[in-house]
């Protein structure tokens, strides 16, 4: 297992490491629940290291993004970040993505831990032609995140960059306790929240240095456990279980993201809209069962009326904000719709779910 | 991890306090660490015929859900009613007020003390 440039922190903590995409990754510190409380409440500390950071320059890059990904980075402002998705040829999604513009002609593509080995030579292959360069840089990169209601204040303390004029999906860089990093509102919690790119070396003094302004804020660190219940209660997809290459961003929910109107064209373009014209093959639908056992990824979602498997559970766990267990699964679009009675095969018993609209949590603004 | 020396073990980490004919059941220290937060616990019924070695029963928690065995043969006679609010008991004090069960031993189980659980565990 590959160690984080954090390791040692998370060892000295008492971590629980887990093996996550070939890292060693702390899976919680102590309770997962009190993590997960935290960052809904105060605020939470984050070692994202095993993310893929691949670095696309030149005068063609926002030109060779739009031929390789599905949105238009092109037209991303500096400064500024968009959530986008690199497909196949067939439409099938093959990573989702954070694309930073940090200049003119400076792109920062975020790519999942275990999809950073496919989405590179990717890229790579869909620039060819342009005047623009790829390069992976995952590891000149550690990544920390702060998120949570409390985040800003703490943040606040340590940089001379403009907090509250930091938006929501925009990155600046200047110096976090002395040292110098690109400083991003994003995450993945649906709170309101920081992802810090810096490099390895700083990483433990940037990591020290939030703990200790944290302290006051009711800052813990958090691991890998409670970062998936934040987001499946926010209802954001996770790579490998709501989103795959089986299925096309329609699918998804996430249509919004594909610029079919692209002057030049892109990857999967001819399977994208045809998709879009046939109509989504099944939806992402949120689901709350009866009773308290929990569904799991990878449970039957049946039809009452007929008892046939009509969809599968995608993601599904005890929801510590709610108290009750929520689930999200791909079922047959027709029964997609808020209010709609399924039924959800739980370890051998039957259960009653009803679809609800996602996300189960929104946070107060 | 706490491993008291009074109790009996299973391999799947079970203790067991025997009183009589009688025997307290839960899960030991280190299994519940394991485990994470436990948020709910699914219990077999009084009255319910158990067989060591086979699931009667799951513990869930946030991150996963794993089968109960049973560290037995035998009847349940009584459960801890006081996991249906807190499961978490299992957490905070796994081998006191997170008890899980109460069963009538059949027979005389297949336990390990505490220096063989200690070293089951590696410890």
């Amino acid at each position: 297992m590959k160690p984080t440039p954090l390791h040692d922190v998370h060892t000295a903590l008492g971590a629980h490491l887990t093996e996550f995409a070939g890292w060693a990754m702390p899976v919680r510190y102590g309770s997962e629940t009190a993590e997960h409380n935290a960052v809904r409440t105060a605020a939470g500390l984050f070692d994202l290291s095993h993310m893929g950071e691949i670095e696309v320059t030149g005068p063609e890059a926002g030109r060779a993004l739009d031929r390789a990904l599905v949105g238009r980075p092109s037209a991303i402002g500096v400064g500024r970040a968009r959530y986008s998705m690199i497909c196949a040829e067939d439409g099938g999604i093959i990573d989702d993505l954070v694309i930073y513009r940090l200049a003119e002609e400076h792109y920062l593509v975020v790519a999942n831990a275990s999809n950073v080995d496919v989405v590179h030579p990717a890229l790579v292959e869909r620039a060819s032609g342009f005047d623009a360069a790829v390069r992976d840089c995952s590891e000149e990169w550690a990544l920390i995140a702060v998120q949570g209601p409390n985040s800003p204040a703490i943040i606040a303390a340590l940089t001379d960059l403009d907090v509250p004029s930091l938006k929501y999906y925009a990155i600046d860089a200047g110096s976090l306790a002395g040292i110098e990093v690109r400083l991003a509102r994003t995450g993945y919690t649906g709170e309101d929240g920081f992802e810090i790119y810096c490099r390895p070396a700083d990483a433990a003094d940037v990591w020290a240095a939030l703990s200790k302004a944290g302290e006051e804020h009711g800052l813990i660190p958090a691991g890998l456990a409670c970062r998936d219940t934040l987001r499946l209660e926010a209802g954001m997809p996770l790579y490998g279980n709501e989103l795959s290459r089986d299925i096309t961003p329609f699918e998804a929910g996430l249509g919004r993201v594909v610029a079919l109107d692209k002057p030049e064209g892109f990857v999967g373009d001819a399977a994208l809209a045809a998709r879009k014209e046939e109509g989504p093959r099944s939806e992402l639908v949120g689901l709350i069962p009866e009773g308290r056992r929990s569904p799991r990824a990878g449970y039957p979602v049946l039809d009452p009326a007929t008892g046939a498997e009509i969809g599968v559970v995608t993601s599904g766990s005890p929801s510590p904000t709610l108290g009750h267990p929520v689930a999200i699964a791909h079922v047959r679009p027709d029964l997609r719709t808020p209010g709609t009675r399924l039924q959800i095969s739980v370890r051998g018993t039957v259960v009653d779910a009803e679809v609800v609209p996602l996300p189960f949590y929104t946070r107060a603004r | 991890m706490s491993i008291p020396a009074d109790l009996s073990y299973t391999s799947e980490h079970e203790w067991l306090r025997r009183e009589g004919e009688t025997a307290v059941v839960g899960i030991t220290a280190y299994a519940a660490d394991a485990l994470g937060d436990v948020v709910y616990v699914d219990l077999p019924e009084v009255g319910a015929q158990i067989t060591a070695g086979e699931a009667c029963g799951e513990l869930e928690s946030t991150k996963s859900v794993s089968d109960l065995f049973a560290p037995a043969d035998g009847e349940v006679v009584k459960v801890n009613d006081k996991l249906g609010d807190d499961a978490g008991l299992v957490n905070s004090d796994p081998y006191g007020e997170g008890w899980l069960f109460v069963v009538k031993v059949s027979g005389e189980p297949d336990t390990l003390d505490a220096a063989g659980y200690a070293e089951l565990i590696g410890e």
